[in-house]
Order: structure tokens, then sequence, then C-alpha cells
């Protein structure tokens, strides 16, 4: 399938998943990722795949780890209030070292907050997205074809640093449709050593042990610090920015996901009106594009960084910057989508 | 009695839209939406366009709330509809056309269209065979047969004159094989300059996001 067909956000994704050797899926559903759901009932047992309707969200995370566990490339997928349920479980799977890819099609919260689209869960997907020392890698599509991409790519990153990677997306990208383009893959991509898997010995080789538990405090602190020099490598290698009219930009909106797209619309009127606008779009959240970004303000004077929350990523803005330019915030939340009018009114303030 | 339109077809097929442009051209009317699948983008966005045309809109009230329950708490029955001709905007796919059901009786003595909308550039539905396959779910679920094609074949903003000229081969092949007159093919106004194969002029209403 190398032509362009109309495909809703989280179609794409599911279809990219099953692509990316995807076998198993463990889920429960809610509104607005629920197609991913739908179609990976559809087409995974067609493809010798399992679809498994879980009876929660905690059932579904904790199949996860079991079938990861084999070395099988799995995923679960929820909204915001489920991905809450999930964090135990990914939790669990972080300190087993275990591959696995997680999707959040986020709304409104907190609690059972709304449907409609969100981006209030930043803090949790980049901080706090269970107990203990650790990270999953987080990575933030702005197009329906990103949806699928990164999808792909989540899984690759997974099985290099046997680690969980969260797909984070709102319910404006799963539900809105746009021609989409399925690369074709080599062969079946590349190939990761899963000696660890505990898939049957055979009698042929000692058995593996899935565990997070360390009753020696030495020994967790030295597992901990082997997974954060992973950590330090993933940041040195793998981060992801796109920067948009930022090489002479007097400000710069700095926004991820579908408010980045919103945010390109407000950047190209400024620039219309004669003021120096671009944008900085983060694609990992986490690690957090350090260096893409400072490059990206070079010559800027102040940042505007958009979001539809109160204000999450914004942290991470000040952060990367040390407070060497001015970063002002404008969002909106509770599942309203700002509109590129209200960005450059801020704008034209800040 | 007026007559019923019934618009059915795959999800992002371009239902909700054909229903918009067909309550437009036979207003005064009534539109009911059914959607009980998706809570966005649907009939009931459009709700102060319909007013300022004279068309009545059945709703869910629950329609664009934070309550996403497959409700459907109105009654087409019970309202004098056969004054106005009546155009309903089903759900997608299979699971969206079981909510027909609860309105047979609405059908009854009634001169039904019952249009399945196809768009050759979506997923699941590229080929004939695909869309006729589709098409068969669909009046399996909702107990009803299908009597019309209309062929809205586009790729959103990214829709080009030679796309829906070559869709007009794949939706003349569904009517062939499933023995079904096509009623139009849509573009968006302005892609082409006269009513070549037929092709009807529409007005896109649903939200773009840039």
């Amino acid at each position: 399938m190398s032509e362009r067909v109309l495909m809703k956000g989280n179609e794409a994704l599911a279809e990219a998943a099953i692509s990316a050797g995807c076998k198993c899926f463990f889920g429960y559903p809610i509104t607005p990722q629920t197609e991913i759901s739908a179609y990976l009932s559809k087409r995974l047992p067609k493809v010798g795949g399992v679809f498994l309707q879980a009876e929660s969200e905690i059932a579904a995370i904790n199949m996860v780890y079991g079938c990861a566990g084999t070395g099988t490339r799995c995923m679960t997928s929820s909204s915001s209030p489920g991905i809450s349920l999930k964090s135990e479980g990914l939790s669990y799977i972080a300190g087993a070292d275990l591959p696995c890819v997680v999707i959040n099609v986020q709304r409104g919260g907190p609690g059972l907050g709304g449907i409609q689209p969100s981006q209030a869960d930043y803090w949790q997907a980049t901080r706090a997205l269970g107990h203990g020392d650790f990270h999953v890698i987080v990575l933030a599509p702005s197009t329906v074809q990103e949806m699928a991409d990164l999808v792909t790519r989540a899984f690759d990153l997974a099985d290099e640093y046997r680690m969980p990677v969260m797909l984070l997306a709102d319910g404006l990208l799963g539900q809105m449709m746009e021609p989409v383009v399925f690369k074709k893959r080599e062969e079946n991509g590349k190939s990761f050593d899963k000696s660890w898997a505990a898939n049957g010995h055979g009698g042929k080789r000692k058995h593996n042990i899935i565990n997070s538990l360390y009753l020696e405090a030495t020994e967790l602190e030295e597992k901990i610090h082997e997974r954060f020099k992973r950590y330090d490598e993933i940041k040195a290698k793998h981060t992801m920015a796109e920067s948009y009219m930022t090489d002479d930009a007097d400000v710069i909106i700095a926004a991820y996901g579908s408010t980045a797209r919103l945010a390109r619309t407000a950047a190209e009127k400024a620039r219309s009106l004669g003021i120096k606008a671009g944008v900085f779009r983060p694609i990992t959240l986490y690690p957090f594009p350090v260096n893409e970004l400072r490059e990206a303000t070079k010559t800027a004077k102040r940042v505007l960084v958009c979001e539809m929350s109160m204000g999450q990523m914004v942290d991470d803005v000040r952060l990367a910057l040390e407070c060497k330019i001015p970063v002002d915030f404008f969002g909106r939340t509770g599942g309203i989508i700002p509109k590129p009018e209200e960005i450059l009114e801020k704008l034209k303030g800040v | 009695m007026s007559k019923v339109t019934i618009v059915t077809g795959h999800y992002g097929s371009g239902k909700t839209n054909l229903a918009v442009n067909l309550a437009l051209w036979q207003s005064p009317c009534r539109i009911a939406d059914l959607d009980i699948v998706n809570p966005f983008f649907r009939t009931a966005d459009f709700a102060e366009l319909f007013l300022r045309n004279n068309i009545q809109l059945n709703v869910s009230s629950y329609a664009n709330t934070n309550l996403d329950i497959p409700a459907l708490n109105f009654g087409l029955s019970a309202e004098p509809t056969d004054k106005l001709p009546l155009i309903i905007d089903v759900g997608g796919d299979d699971e969206g056309a079981k909510a027909l059901g609860r309105y047979k009786n609405v059908l009854n003595n009634r001169e039904v269209e019952f249009i399945y909308v196809v768009n050759f550039r979506r997923f699941l539905t590229q080929t004939p065979s695909e869309a006729e396959r589709l098409m068969r779910e669909i009046e399996a679920a909702s107990g009803t047969s299908a009597t019309a094609i209309v062929n809205n074949t586009n790729l959103g903003e990214q829709t080009t004159a030679d796309i829906i000229e070559s869709s007009v081969v794949q939706a003349k092949e569904l009517s062939r094989i499933t023995n079904l007159p096509l009623l139009f093919t849509t573009a968006k106004a302005g892609l082409f300059p006269s009513d070549r194969h037929g092709i009807k002029p529409i007005d896109v209403f649903v939200k773009t996001f840039i």
C-alpha cells in the first residue's frame, strides 16, 4: 500500500503498528481512542496476531507485561483516565526492562474529565508515569502521517533500549482524517537481541526470569544506574524536533502535537503582519530536545509556549533555556482547542 | 408523503457532509443525527446552519457533550415527520447502521432512498469489491437494503480533479456489481468547470484543522 489513503489518526496508528510487527494488543475501550481497538480487533487476527479486550485497563497493562516478557512486540492503548490506571503496571514493566508500546490519546482531565482533546498529561508522561526512578520515551505526533510513522519508531526504540515507549497524541489527532502513506518497511525492520525473553528454554539454556524485585538495595541501585545510563544514551542519540521559520525569528512559539499545527498558522499570520515568528515543535517529549530548542531560539528575544493545558511543557522549555530568554505561556484547557487567532493575539502582546 | 433519505457508509466516507448538503438542497426539511458511534465531526455541529436554512434537526441531547453514550433520546415516529422530507445521517459501518433498526416504523409506508456513500480513497473501501463487502455488512446490520450509491471520493484538502475522475470508473463498477444506480459523484464546488460525468458540486462543511 504505497498510495495515499484517507485515514483517521487512530486507524493509521493501528495499521502502522501491525506493519511494525505488533503481534498482540490488549486494551479496554475509551473515547477518543476506541478506533484503535476496533480496528485491531478486525485486523490483528487476520495477520496471525492476538487482539484481546481485557476486563479493565489494569488487566490490559498486566497482559502487556506478560506478553512483553516473551519478547513479542505488543501494545496497549488508552486515553487519560485509563493511562492513570495503567501506571502501576508500567512501573513494573520499566522495572523489569521490558519493551512495549503504550498509546495515550489524551482527553480532558482530571478525573473522568471530558472526551474532547487535551494535552494535560504531559507531566504524567514525562515525569510520573508510575512510582520509582524511571522514564519512558515519549513521542508526540502532530499529523495523521506521524501517528503512523512514530509508532514504528516507538517499537524500534522499545526493543533497542528494552523499555516502554509512549506515543502521546490527543483526541484531535486520533479523530481527524488526513491522507497517509504507509512506507514499505525494509524487510522486517531491524533485528534486536531477545536472548533475555522468557519464551521457553527447551532444556537448552538457563531459564530467564522476568522480575522487578531486588531484595538487596545495592543491587537495585546498580540496576537503576544502569538504566539511567541508557537514558543518557537516548538523550544523546534520539531527541527529535522540528523547527519552522526559526532562522531569523524574534519570537518562537513552542508547541507539540496538534497545538503545533495551530501555532504554525499563527506564526504565518504573524509574519504577514511583520512579526518575525517561528515555531519549535518537540517530537520527543522525553528526552526533551534541549539542544534543538537552544539552536532554534538563537535569534529569539522571547518564547511563547502554547499547550492544551494550564502549562506543563512550559517547565521543560524554561529548564532548557535556563531562563536566558523570557518564556510566556498561552493555553486553553478542558477540551477547548485554541484558535490560531488567539495565539496570534497573545503573540502580539509578548 | 414526503421522502426519507438514509445516508450510510464507511466511517469517513463523508456521510455527514453529504447529509448536510442534501438537507440544504431539500430545505425545508428535517435531518436526524443517528450517529451512535462517533462523538466528533457530526451533524449536530451544524445546528446554526440548519436554523438559518429552515432545517429542523433531531439529535440526541447528549451529542457534543462530554457524555459519550450511544443514546437516541428522540422519537422520529412521534413527530409529524411525514409533512417534511427527512434525511437520516447514520453512523459509520455496520456498527452505526444498527441504530436504524429502532426507527424501522418510521420507514414503513414511506418512500425511502437508502444511499450508500463510498470514498474509494478511504482505507478498506479502495476497490469496488471492498466497497460492496462493507455495503452488505451495513445492509445486514440495519435490516434494510441500499437503493442507490453516491460516489463521494476525496482525499480531504488534497483532493484533485484526477482523483475524482479516476474514482468515477470504480463507482460505475460498484454500480454494476451491486445492480444499484449511481446517483451522482460529488466534488468540492469549484473543482470541476461543468457537470462532467454527472459530477455534482458540494460545499464542504466538516471542520478542517491546519
